[in-house]
């Protein structure tokens, strides 16, 4: 798959950066555009009254500590592809993967508490409330599947001796995009915290 | 992904580069899923052309309704089965078509059409690249839309009619399936053929933006760019930042719909039935929806204010007036757009004060489009003009700004509104200002490019009859509808012949149904034209306009990767039109000052 028409790396390149790179930094605004929408519409939402109020599933604090350490072993992965010690790498790729499957069971266990304690996502006894809830954390959580998708990509390629210190871009890519899905559950959960 | 591994190595790159000029491709890989920039903007082109008639069509039909309210349709009979009953249309199509129109208009034609069509075909050749940044997002950008296309066509031919509750399918109607039957399957398949939408114009945006900035050609500096690409970039910027939030609305309200949640639904009844949602809110929906829908008509005509500039430089013969000015305003244009949303929601019980704000800043947006259209006029000013079928479109375009932004200005104010709003005055004031504007902003492009795009010309005598029947017909259907909305008429009725008050106007809607008719068939003259211009125009030369942007550097039919040979280096501004000194009336950017020593003025000297 030839992501990067033929162009590239020739003539010209006046950006600076490279285009798949700033291509993503793009696709990450419109990510971020989409959580503003949610997020002030929840706002303005809760101002005109009739809002359910509950708390918030405390496992969350837990997922929130598994991501921010899952970005500790992305970024050391990273590092250590820029060091060529591969078999750091691997394990520390490994761990970030692991971490990402342990935060999306995590939310899970924090969706079943909120049925427990009654907060649904739809029906009768619903209220917008507990639904932002669900489609601020589901929708995250789907972005989060794209994220490990793509690590496991990259995961493929350094098993096949792809990344490495003269191969740096897709890790590269990688680390920026998990790094921004850390921040924004980071950005979510003190939302929620601050709004409850 | 062998990108990341090309861009280690350069020498690779370039034998890959070779391999490629020469490699032949298969039918498949040249025609449909083709990943070159100028092969993407005519499929762009053709789904435009297509939905552009699909939508005429539809507008035609409820014109004759409102014409002829009195009237039988048993001829529509063959066509519309169902829908027709007794010779009548029935009142929820009438809806429907309305829906459909709007949103065909706007989103597949004066966006995907618009937008698709110029910003992938110029952006390279205007900028001096080999291609789009990433040629597989591009295709992919266009199987997208095309598969978006796909479901919206098809909801046409539901048995219970495509969706009914207009373009911007407030709810709670639009939430409800039980009310009518425009909100149900039509419904689910208008939101999944415009999620789809917002994706595949994410990826074209994501690419043009990344494009512009990273690829342009030696010399190329954002100050040299031709307006057209300003315009594109700018363009995409506001898409990359207001569809992410319609997309956003509509999550929301596929799982009102679908899921039981109440995030627009609050005590409703409905056939005499209370429903279980509590606490959610309809406006909180307006909110969403305009903050994409504002920005969104900028993307419509923002794209023509970059062609029009240019068509209107190249044959007036005479840079362009103020271009800094026109980037400013544009810029102006753009940022203001973010923050004018409210002014379609001033009867929704808005705070007054919030709504005075609104005006306010509705207002400012006047001062940046007077910019433009002064610098239009004064780049037209004692121009050596050139009347070619594209410059009439964009005089045209000109004065259908004036006109329609005019009434803006009237709506923009909160209190006339509250006359003004959801009548016929809307609708006048965004037919011209948009609908009518930014179809002859496309029109001139099409006109003035087809030489690029097919190596051949279209037919001028052709293009002028289409030019003047259309340019007739745009104001015989329009102007009338500032007067009835005025009166008060309101838009969206299917029925206005139980309102005596409205009685009178019943000539003068029949008078604006049949320019409607015309306006229709005119287009035919343009789709013949353009068909056969294709197959058998007169054999176009490489720069047939004297224009001086890169994209005529390349040969009349510029294959992959654009130049044979290098990329040309850019040395000056496009818009070096009659310079006092020079031997010929235009001097293309790729022409170093060194070879201009009898025109150069006295700064440029040091760049000998
Ligand atoms: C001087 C600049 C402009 C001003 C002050 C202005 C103001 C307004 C206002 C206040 C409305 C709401 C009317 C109502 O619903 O009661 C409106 C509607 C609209 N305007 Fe403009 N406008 C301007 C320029 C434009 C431009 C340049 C476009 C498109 C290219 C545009 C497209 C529309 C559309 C599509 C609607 C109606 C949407 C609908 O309700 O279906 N306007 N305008
Ligand atoms: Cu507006």
């Amino acid at each position: 798959m030839d992501m990067v028409a033929k162009s590239l790396g020739e003539e010209n390149n006046t950006g600076g950066i490279h285009p798949l790179k700033f291509t993503l930094w793009l696709i990450i605004i419109s990510i971020i555009m989409m959580f503003a929408a949610f997020t002030s519409a929840y706002l303005v939402r809760r101002a005109e009254g009739n809002w359910l109020e509950f708390d918030l599933p405390n496992i969350m604090l837990i997922s929130t500590v598994i991501i921010a350490l899952s970005s500790v072993t992305m970024q050391l992965a990273h590092n250590a592809a820029a060091n060529d010690n591969i078999a750091k790498l691997r394990l520390m790729l490994y761990l970030t993967f692991g971490l990402g499957i342990m935060f999306l069971i995590a939310q899970w266990n924090g969706w079943s508490e909120l049925v427990g304690n009654n907060v649904y996502f739809g029906g009768v006894t619903s209220n917008p409330s507990g639904s932002f809830l669900y489609v601020l954390t589901g929708v995250h959580g789907f972005h989060l599947v794209t994220g490990l998708i793509y690590l496991a990509i990259v995961i493929v390629s350094s098993l096949r001796y792809k990344v490495h210190s003269k191969n740096m871009l897709r890790i590269q890519l990688c680390t920026i995009y998990w790094h921004f899905l850390g921040g924004l559950w980071l950005y979510l959960y003190l939302f929620l915290r601050l709004n409850h | 992904m062998s990108s990341t591994d090309i861009s280690i190595n350069k020498d690779v790159h370039h034998a890959h580069e070779e391999h490629d000029h020469h490699h032949d491709q298969n039918f498949f890989e040249k025609y449909i899923f083709s990943q070159d920039h100028k092969v993407i903007a005519k499929q762009f082109l053709f789904g435009g052309i297509f939905w552009g008639f699909v939508g005429g069509f539809l507008s035609v039909i409820f014109r004759l309704q409102l014409g002829w309210p009195e009237a039988t349709f048993a001829f529509l009979e063959p066509i519309f089965g169902g829908w027709i009953v007794n010779g009548k249309l029935d009142p929820e199509f009438y809806l429907a078509l309305v829906t459909m129109h709007g949103t065909i208009m706007v989103f597949f034609v004066l966006t995907a059409g618009l937008s698709g069509t110029f910003s992938n075909f110029l952006i390279p050749l205007q900028i001096g690249a080999r291609d789009m940044a990433s040629g597989f997002m591009n295709m992919l950008s266009f199987w997208i839309f095309f598969l978006a296309s796909i479901i919206m066509f098809w909801s046409l031919f539901l048995s219970t009619g495509p969706a009914g509750g207009g373009w911007t399918v407030y709810p709670p109607l639009s939430a409800l399936p039980q009310a009518i039957s425009g909100s149900g399957m039509g419904m689910t398949m208008w939101l999944v053929s415009m999620a789809l939408f917002i994706v595949s114009q994410l990826l074209g945006g994501v690419n043009y933006i990344t494009t512009v900035i990273n690829l342009r050609t030696k010399g190329m500096s954002m100050t040299k760019l031709p307006l057209t690409i300003w315009a594109f970039f700018l363009t995409a910027i506001l898409g990359l930042l207001s569809f992410p939030v319609l997309f956003s609305a509509a999550l929301l309200l596929i799982f009102d719909r679908s899921f039981g949640t109440s995030f627009y639904l609050s005590d409703i009844y409905i056939a005499g039935e209370a429903l279980a949602n509590t606490g959610g809110s309809a406006i909180l929906f307006q909110h969403l929806f305009w903050f994409l829908g504002h920005p969104e008509v900028y993307i419509v005509i923002l794209p023509t204010f970059g062609i029009v500039s240019e068509v209107i430089a190249t044959n007036s013969r005479k840079p362009i007036f103020g271009y800094r000015a026109m980037i400013g305003s544009m810029l102006g244009i753009s940022l203001l757009s973010f923050v004018v949303w409210a002014h379609h929601m001033f009867v929704t019980g808005m705070n007054p004060f919030l709504g005075s704000v609104f005006m306010f800043l509705t207002l400012i947006i006047a001062v940046p489009s007077a910019v433009k259209v002064f610098n239009w006029l004064a780049t037209l000013w004692r121009g050596n003009i050139r009347f070619t079928a594209a410059m009439m479109f964009a005089i045209a375009f000109v004065s259908l700004f004036i006109s329609g932004g005019l009434t803006g200005i009237i709506l923009g104010n909160s209190a006339l509104d509250i006359q003004l709003h959801d009548t016929y005055f809307v609708i006048a004031h965004f037919h011209l200002v948009m609908g009518a504007a930014a179809f002859f902003g496309m029109f001139c492009g099409i006109y003035h490019w087809f030489p690029k795009m097919f190596g051949r010309m279209m037919d001028e005598k052709l293009g002028f009859v289409h030019f003047w029947l259309t340019f007739l017909s745009a104001y015989l259907v329009f102007m009338p509808m500032h007067y009835i909305g005025i009166a008060g008429f309101p838009r969206r009725y299917y029925s206005w012949t139980g309102f005596d008050a409205f009685n009178t106007f019943t000539d003068l809607n029949s008078f604006i149904s049949i320019a409607a008719i015309l306006g229709f068939t005119a287009q035919l003259i343009f789709l013949f034209n353009f068909i056969y211009s294709i197959f058998k125009g007169r054999r176009a030369t490489a720069n047939p306009w004297h224009s001086n942007t890169l994209e005529w550097t390349t040969p009349v039919n510029p294959g992959h990767g654009n130049w044979p040979g290098e990329i040309p280096t850019v040395y000056r501004w496009p818009y070096d039109y009659s310079k006092p000194g020079a031997p010929e009336d235009y001097i293309p950017q790729n022409v170093p000052f060194s070879q201009t020593q009898s025109s150069n003025l006295p700064y440029e000297r040091d760049l000998e």
